[in-house]
């Protein structure tokens, strides 16, 4: 009764309100380097509006690579020297966008959205400007030059097969002991609850790695998707990420007593919400803020970030530890449960 | 005593299953539990192999309590739960060896205790079980329980489903078995298949009625039962009940068993009413007591 008036309601007002393409409260960063009056009122502008969020002002061009590494802005301007100067002699001054196209989507929308703002200020200032004054914005798309798709869905597809897999060929496949009757005669033998366990799982460990290594090199030569970072810590991350998927299997396929309802758990909670509030397809940041809230607690955004830095921009472990623990926590949680749930006697 | 039971009850959503059951299997002992289907036999079989936890009372199973030493009584029991619960996709040798491996043991260690049963479907080895017939089935789930050469050997109506001939095969074995030390705990549904046990426990409705040896229950019955047999059965049935004196009447294979309360009771007297009933072709003599005979009086 709940998934048949439940699923309806929930994904009405997922779509409703996530899937959208515009952008919102986007965080981006400012390289000032003239700091004059114009490229103040311009900021301030920029930030007045409800697109964009200044998160934070850098002082040289060195540290545009690390803010995008570390994920916390989608672009940075930069403003050039002597702004104010250029644009009042020379008639036209110019402002760098640079947007990390990892998301080649939400950097077009982000330099279009800057280009309109810019215009429109330009247009304020030349009522009483005669000749015209012009700000030209120059865009650089950052680890995607050519907006390449296949750079965000290389690593979409990549999470949400390895959670299919993982998560539900597990959570069924120990529930089908369940359905017919062997998993009683598992539980009146020697086996231990984890023996039983790691046995139903250690396959689909096999299986997910298989996937992973065969989408990423699909990616890597039939789309020249780059791989920037360490070939280790990408393996690495990937083997992480498909055990948080096999705990969550597990965790499933303790509550559920049949394969039919581990496997619209698994469907419905975890396909819906790894497509819409992973932020593979729709911007996070432009959601509201309730959802912003609950797609923290879905590993597939947390593994989308890493990839996403360790394949597109080369990352490395320091940068990328916090959503790392995020996982391994996760995934502890997922297991310490799970152990907790699992039903050493039939009720 | 290798079962022994005290006062178990268990409710699922306040129905209760069984209700205060207590008996004792002796070493050795082949005991049945008989009952109808909901009699709450598999409960109690669930509640000895650990599976379930009584609301009250206790049981220990080859001297290990079923709640404390649970994870004993799983190393040492055999059992074969009433739905067929082996892996359908695995040959038959494959699930013998699977079950084999995870009791720590091989198939060639105990070889001895299964050769008489394995024999019967080794011609089939190599097919799926899930493919098996359902006396095949049955005596591959038995291989299966006693691969790891357990002390109790629990089986839940093995020889439902099973056609006759089957059946009788399957407690021949279970005979050899025996012989072999094993205690075993059955139950069946079937009432002719409860002559074959030591002792049995006659289930209904979650209680037990009686237990004893089943010479000792049908000696011990009392009343004479009379085999009746008319051209209508129907019309019979109807007439018996009229009698004035009449204790109980069931209908029991070709014959309607009867069973008169007088003692002053005359078959004579009983035919020629029936005659005065329109009833022809009448046949009255004295039947054997059978065990179904006992359960349904009491």
């Amino acid at each position: 009764m709940f998934i048949l008036f439940g699923m309806p309601i929930a994904q009405i007002m997922l779509f409703g309100f996530a899937i959208t393409n515009e952008i919102n409260n986007v965080n981006i960063a400012i390289l000032d380097k003239s700091k004059d009056a114009e490229t103040h009122k311009i900021i301030n502008k920029i930030s007045a509006s409800a697109y964009f969020k200044i998160n934070q002002e850098i002082t040289n061009e060195k540290q545009i690579e690390s803010v995008f590494k570390k994920g916390k802005v989608k672009a940075v301007l930069v403003f050039e020297k002597n702004f104010i100067k250029n644009l009042q002699t020379l008639k036209q001054a110019k402002v760098q966008v640079i947007t990390d196209a990892t998301d080649p989507n939400v950097a077009n929308t982000i330099s279009n959205y800057v280009n309109a703002i810019l215009q429109n200020y330009t247009h304020e200032i030349n009522k009483n400007n005669k000749p015209n004054h012009q700000i030209q914005t120059q865009t650089r798309l950052y680890y995607n030059p050519e907006l390449k798709s296949v750079f965000t869905f290389v690593p979409g597809v990549m999470t949400i097969i390895l959670m299919l897999v993982s998560a539900m060929m597990t959570s069924i496949s120990i529930t089908r002991e369940k359905e017919l009757g062997t998993m009683e005669v598992l539980l009146v033998s020697p086996l231990k609850p984890f023996q039983v366990i790691v046995g139903k799982v250690f396959p689909y460990i096999f299986l997910s790695i298989i996937n992973a290594a065969i989408i990423l090199l699909l990616g890597f030569f039939v789309f020249g998707m780059p791989i920037e970072g360490n070939i280790f810590l990408l393996a690495f991350e990937s083997v992480l990420f498909i055990t948080t998927a096999l705990s969550l299997g597990i965790l499933i396929s303790t509550v559920s007593q049949t394969q039919q309802t581990a496997m619209m758990l698994s469907l419905m909670g975890l396909m819906l919400p790894v497509i819409i509030l992973s932020g593979f397809i729709f911007p996070i940041s432009s959601m509201p803020l309730l959802l912003q809230v609950i797609s923290n607690i879905i590993p597939a955004k947390w593994f989308i970030i890493i990839i996403k830095a360790v394949l597109l921009k080369g990352a490395t472990l320091d940068v990328i530890w916090k959503e790392t623990l995020i996982l391994v926590g996760m995934t502890v949680f997922f297991i310490a449960v799970s152990i907790k749930k699992y039903k050493i006697r039939l009720e | 005593m290798s079962i022994i039971v005290q006062n178990i009850s268990k409710s699922y959503n306040k129905i209760k299953a069984i209700d205060a059951i207590s008996f004792e299997v002796k070493e050795g002992e082949l005991f049945g539990l008989i009952g109808p289907d909901g009699a709450g036999k598999t409960t109690i079989f669930r509640t000895l192999t650990t599976l379930l936890l009584a609301n009250e009372g206790s049981a220990t199973v080859a001297g290990f309590d079923v709640v404390k030493d649970y994870v004993a009584i799983r190393n040492s029991v055999g059992y074969m739960p009433g739905k067929f619960s082996l892996y359908q996709d695995l040959t038959v040798e494959e699930n013998l060896k699977f079950f084999a491996t995870i009791f720590g043991t091989t198939i060639e260690e105990n070889y001895d205790l299964i050769k008489d049963i394995y024999i019967q479907i080794e011609p089939f080895k190599t097919r799926r079980a899930g493919a098996l017939s359902g006396g095949m089935k049955q005596k591959l789930a038995l291989c299966c329980a006693l691969i790891h050469a357990p002390k109790v050997l629990f089986l839940d109506e093995p020889t439902t489903g099973v056609d006759p001939v089957s059946r009788k095969e399957f407690w021949e074995m279970l005979k050899r078995l025996q012989k072999k030390g094993i205690t075993i705990l059955v139950s069946t549904p079937y009432m002719d298949e409860a002559v074959l046990c030591d002792r049995i426990a006659l289930i209904q409705k979650g209680s037990i009625l009686k237990i004893d040896s089943p010479e000792n229950i049908i000696k011990k019955y009392d009343k004479v039962i009379y085999n009746i047999k008319a051209k209508n059965r129907h019309q019979l049935i109807l007439d018996l009940k009229k009698y004035p004196s009449q204790y109980s009447v069931f209908a029991f294979g070709e014959f309607i068993h009867y069973i008169d309360n007088s003692s002053t009771f005359n078959s004579i007297d009983l035919q020629h009413y029936l005659e005065k009933q329109n009833n022809t072709e009448i046949e009255i003599k004295i039947g054997n007591t059978t065990i179904e005979d006992v359960f349904m009086d009491l």
